[in-house]
Formats: structure tokens, C-alpha cells, sequence
């Protein structure tokens, strides 16, 4: 790999970074006056429904930001803290800063996001994979359909027929929540039992939907690859059928769904914001959904930097992999 | 020509076919496209027939009693601040469909421009087009339009809603329009068209343009159908019409008053059904529209 290759991504990656932290900072600024600011004097004028604070706030706002200063400077300033990922305070939730809050729900929907990626994309590729091919059973052709229909609907909707049928009608789930309200989180079977439970009816409906998508995906592939010339060949030479399908068709297919892998595990931040709002899961998500509601700013923006950051890293370690994963490809100036 | 489509035909009789009866036939050939069409064909029926049915006016709050399950007289129920629910649908699924008609014509309409001027001229304009695309990809749309619509929450139209999420609608169709029209204008009829002296825009507009409509089609139903997720994404998060009946404010009110929880069913049951029958039919439109320009795919599938 080339060290200049290298450099050059990095920059892209530099790059989305600052055009990220610029969008924060100066789309809030075109409605003419800072809604971060006229939202802090607002709340602290009614007083009461936010707590305390609000006044130390507001002089810690303004002199961090020095709003007397010039706009050049406070962008300045705002990209420095930006660059330690320091986000301030939640507005909603004074005195925690974004960062504490934020951490506390990264867990959450990394867990259910990671697993739900990584079973819908193993189980959707094999699928695909023994869709395509000639000798499998005539029955699977029959799951085509239902794939297709599954994967059209958005996440969020089939979680609610879901919770409905399953939480509601049948009461085999709990219904909302990440864990049973008033249990006290720890490292118990109990506890671990409860989070699972939970956590079973959102993963159903991301599974579902996902599924049939890798499903598709896959099958596209290796229809094309059935096609190639050294798949000819190969049969030519009289290969067994299921070498020609495992080496030749799988081992060329999968290399587009490792790259759709790796984009969709950058995704896991932001992938189901939906859904976690439906089930109400304590993840990024509805964390992002309370922030809306509060016109908490700095949690909205320091959520939505913080997932561009996620996805710009997992697209340049991509990058960086993908000739080890595929040797055809090499960086080289051509 | 007509002797030999008679001779291939297994039924001599439908030499002169007509022109339904053509529809019909390639209708049984791409099955996608023909369940895309009834089910939006249903959709179109229902607003048509419920406008003419229904006074829309009841989609207001309070011109129902709250809460009363479906019945003779409230077909699809209320819901607790007094919407007839009918109403609503009638009223709201437009509503839904033109914010993913105007954000979708928007995006294609200015995708289809950058793509055939990033890839006929090339050069540098490409490469800054290109970039700006890819930048913009690497990026969560739904965070970005979040951003947006916090910035400007003050008493969002239906319009302005449209207009916020095309913001980001144009850059995926830039993007594989552009990869298109790569492949495109290395072909002999674009050379020829270059050597007889036509100047840029005329061979975009004259040659390839046409070459692509089954293509910008299909591109053009993707993005619909991708607004309105986006549109009512940003609506169940609460960042939509506040005043709109929009398919996206009823689930937003839904999920607000924990309709689910409390067994209302009615309340969510229609707007779930006609978003379903959205995402369905332009999910088979696409895939039929695909079909068409691409009738490799049908080949090898």
C-alpha cells in the first residue's frame, strides 16, 4: 500500500469531519439569531421547568463562546472543543455534559445494532447465496417474495405490528424499555435475562426487514459471478458442483457484501433511530428523540457529530482492509 | 415484422394484438411492475373516492368525539383529540405523497443535471461534482435533515418539509446517473452524433437523455419512496407539520399518546396499512421499472 493512498484518505476522512462540525455550528446561525442561546435565556426566564443552573450556564456559554467576539473566532473556538470532543453541557440535563450522557447510551445500541447486523447479514447471505444456486430445494424460491415484501417496509413499522401482536395480544414480551423499570442494573443473571428479553422484539423487527435485504443483495451477486467465464471453466474441468458454488461463486460474491457489511456496521449508531424511539430503548436513538423534544442542542449536535465520526472511521479502515480482503485490488498509480 | 411476430406467436389470431392486450401480456412477462401499479392504483381510488366521500374537514381536532373505536358512523375510528381517522387518511396520504413527489422530483430533476454534466464533460467539474457527492453519502441523512429542521422548527409547511428533505435527495441519483452516463457516451451513436458537429447540451438532451428515461424512472420512484421515509422519519420524531393530518404527524401522535400501549389499534392500524401499501407499491414499481431498463436482469433472473 501506498503511503501517499494513505495520506490522501486520511484527508478525505479529515475532511467529513470538518465539514460535519462547520454544519453544526453555522446551520443553527442562519435563522439570523443563535437558537442555542435564545433557547438557554428562554428557559431561564420561565425558570422551573428546567432546573437550576440556567444562569451559571448562560455566563459559561457566553464566555466559552465569547459571543461578544467575531464570528470567525467563535467558530474557532468552537472547532477546538469540537476536536477534544468536548460537546458542553445538556441543557436539559445541567449539570451533565453530552459526553457522560451519550456514553451511557452508546452501549445499548452498539449491543443491539451489532448483533442485529451481524445475524441479519450471516443469515441474509446464506440465503441469498442458496437462492442463487441451481441444485437447492424448489421450495426456496418460494421465499423470494416474502423477502422482497419484508425488505420494502421501514424497521420501525413492522416493530409495531410486532409489539402489537406479540407484546400486546400475546404477552410473550415485555413491551417498552431497555430493562424492568425499578430493577437495579448489574452484572446478575437476572438482569442479563431482563436486557435480553427486552431487546428480542427490536432485534425481530430490524431482522426481518435486514434480512431479506442481504438476501437480495447476495443473490444479485452470485448470479452475476454464475455467469463469469472462470465459472464456465471451472465446469468445464468437470469440478464437483459444490466446489464450483463454495470456491468459485461464494468466495467471489461475498466480497461486495463485506464492503455492505462493514458500511452498515458504521450505520449502527444512527441505523435505527426509529426504532429504539417505538420501543422506547435507551440507546442513541431515543436519547436523540428526548434531545428534540427538550431543544437540548448541544446533545443534538453532539449526538449527530458523533455518528458522522463513527462512519467516516469504519469507511476509512475499510479502505484501508479492502485490499487484503479482495488481493485484485492494490493501490498502486496506474 | 408482422409476419414474423405471427409466426413466433403461438396463436396466430393475436397477430394484431391491441394495445391493452399488449399491456396485458407484458404485464404477465414483469409481474413486479403490474402488483407496483394496482397497489398504488388502490391508493390513488381511495384518496379520489374519499374526497368526494369524506369532508376533509373532520381531519381538524375536535370535530369527532375523542377515542371512539371504528363504527358505522367513523369507519376508521377517532383518536383522542376528536379526528375522524377517515378523514385524516383522506386528507394526510396526499399530503405524504406530495412531499415524496416534490422532494423526489427535486432530487432527480437536479441528480439527472449534475450527473450528465459530471460525466459528458468530465474534467475538473466532474471531479467536484463526484466529491461532493461521495462526501455528502458518507454522512447519515436522517442526521443531517434533523439538524435542518431543528434549525428552522418554527411552523414547518407541508412545502418547506419537501424542500428540507430534497435537500439531500439530489445526491444518490448524482451519483449513479453519473456511472450511467459513463457507460453511455463511450457508445459508436454518441461519436457519431459528436463528429456531426452537435454541441453538448443537444447530445445530452437528444441522445442519451432518451436512452435513460426507463433508468431516470426507476430512479425517480426510488427517491419517492426514499423522501417519504426520510419526510416521515422527521415526523415521528416530532420535527414535522405540527398542523398537518400527514401519514408521519398521525404515527407522531400515536407514539406521543402511546396509543399502542393503551389498545387503541384503530388509531395506528390505517396509517400503518397505507404506508405499507406506499412502500410496497413503489418498492414493485421500481423493481418493474428496473426491469424494463435493464431487460438483462430478466435474463438472468
Amino acid at each position: 500500500m501506498r503511503a501517499d493512498y494513505l495520506a490522501k484518505r486520511f484527508g478525505v476522512f479529515l475532511l467529513i469531519i470538518w465539514l460535519a462540525a462547520t454544519l453544526n455550528f453555522f446551520l443553527p446561525r442562519l435563522s439570523g439569531q443563535d437558537p442555542v442561546r435564545a433557547t438557554l435565556l428562554q428557559q431561564a426566564q420561565l425558570g422551573g421547568y428546567v432546573q437550576a443552573g440556567i444562569e451559571a450556564m448562560v455566563k459559561e456559554y457566553e464566555q466559552r463562546f465569547g459571543l461578544d467576539k467575531p464570528l470567525w473566532r467563535q467558530y474557532l473556538t468552537y472547532l477546538s472543543d469540537v476536536s477534544r470532543l468536548n460537546f458542553n453541557y445538556s441543557i436539559a440535563n445541567y449539570p451533565r455534559t453530552v459526553d457522560e450522557i451519550i456514553a451511557e447510551a452508546v452501549p445499548w445500541t452498539v449491543g443491539l445494532l451489532g448483533m442485529t447486523t451481524l445475524l441479519s447479514f450471516t443469515i441474509g447471505t446464506f440465503l441469498g447465496a442458496l437462492l442463487a444456486w441451481p441444485r437447492a430445494p424448489r421450495w426456496m424460491a418460494w421465499l423470494m417474495p416474502p423477502l422482497w415484501a419484508l425488505h420494502a417496509i421501514p424497521f420501525f413499522l413492522l416493530g409495531l405490528i410486532l409489539m402489537y401482536l406479540l407484546a400486546f395480544q400475546i404477552r410473550l414480551f415485555p413491551m417498552i424499555g431497555g430493562y424492568t423499570a425499578g430493577s437495579f442494573p448489574g452484572l446478575t443473571l437476572e438482569f442479563v435475562w431482563d436486557v435480553i428479553m427486552h431487546s428480542l422484539l427490536p432485534a425481530m423487527s430490524i431482522v426481518l426487514v435486514a434480512t431479506g435485504g442481504w438476501a437480495l443483495a447476495m443473490r444479485g451477486m452470485m448470479v452475476t459471478t454464475q455467469g463469469e467465464d472462470y465459472v464456465t471453466f471451472a465446469e468445464a474441468k468437470g469440478l464437483k458442483s459444490r466446489t464450483i458454488f463454495l470456491r468459485y461463486c461464494i468466495r467471489n460474491a461475498i466480497l461486495p457484501q463485506t464492503t455492505a457489511l462493514a458500511l452498515a456496521l458504521g450505520q449502527i449508531l444512527s441505523g435505527a433511530v426509529l426504532v429504539e424511539v417505538i420501543f422506547n430503548y435507551p440507546g442513541i436513538g431515543t436519547l436523540l428523540f428526548r434531545a428534540i423534544k427538550e431543544n437540548d442542542h448541544f446533545l443534538i449536535q453532539g449526538i449527530v457529530f458523533l455518528v458522522i465520526v463513527a462512519l467516516g472511521l469504519t469507511t476509512l479502515i475499510l479502505d484501508v482492509l479492502y485490499p487484503w480482503l479482495d488481493p485484485r485490488i492494490t493501490y498502486k498509480r496506474t | 415484422m408482422e409476419q414474423g411476430m405471427a409466426a413466433s406467436s403461438p396463436m396466430p389470431q393475436a397477430a394484431h394484438p391491441g394495445r391493452a392486450a399488449t399491456v396485458a401480456r407484458y404485464m404477465r412477462r414483469n409481474p413486479s411492475l403490474a402488483v407496483g401499479i394496482v397497489l398504488l392504483v388502490i391508493l390513488v381510488l381511495f384518496v379520489g373516492i374519499g374526497h368526494l366521500v369524506v369532508d376533509t374537514a373532520k381531519a381538524r381536532p375536535l370535530s369527532a368525539p375523542a377515542m371512539r373505536a371504528p363504527s358505522f358512523q367513523y369507519p376508521f375510528g377517532t383518536d383522542r383529540q376528536g379526528r375522524d381517522l377517515l378523514a385524516v387518511m383522506v386528507a394526510g396520504t396526499p399530503l405524504t405523497l406530495r412531499i415524496g413527489f416534490i422532494a423526489g422530483f427535486l432530487g432527480v430533476g437536479i441528480g439527472a443535471i449534475l450527473g450528465f454534466v459530471s460525466a459528458y464533460y468530465r474534467g475538473i467539474v466532474d471531479t467536484l461534482i463526484r466529491g461532493v457527492a461521495d462526501v455528502g453519502l458518507t454522512v447519515p441523512g436522517l442526521l443531517v435533515l434533523i439538524i435542518i429542521a431543528v434549525s428552522i422548527k418554527e411552523g414547518l409547511t407541508v412545502n418547506q418539509m419537501a424542500l428540507v428533505v430534497a435537500s439531500l435527495a439530489w445526491l444518490s441519483p448524482t451519483r449513479t446517473i453519473r456511472s450511467q452516463v459513463l457507460t453511455l457516451r463511450e457508445r459508436g451513436y454518441v461519436e457519431v452524433a459528436r463528429l456531426s458537429g452537435m454541441s453538448g447540451p443537444e447530445i445530452i438532451f437528444k441522445e442519451l437523455m432518451p436512452n435513460l428515461l426507463p433508468y431516470l424512472g426507476a430512479t425517480l420512484v426510488n427517491a419517492v419512496s426514499n423522501a417519504i421515509l426520510a419526510s416521515i422519519g422527521l415526523e415521528v420524531l416530532g420535527l414535522g407539520p405540527i398542523d398537518s393530518p400527514t401519514l408521519g404527524m398521525t404515527l407522531y401522535w400515536v407514539n406521543y399518546n402511546a396509543a399502542l400501549i393503551n389498545g387503541w389499534w384503530w388509531w395506528w392500524a390505517a396509517p400503518i396499512v397505507i404506508i405499507l401499501i406506499v412502500f410496497l407499491g413503489l418498492f414493485f414499481l421500481t423493481v418493474g421499472l428496473d426491469e424494463i431498463a435493464n431487460p438483462k436482469l430478466r435474463r438472468a433472473a
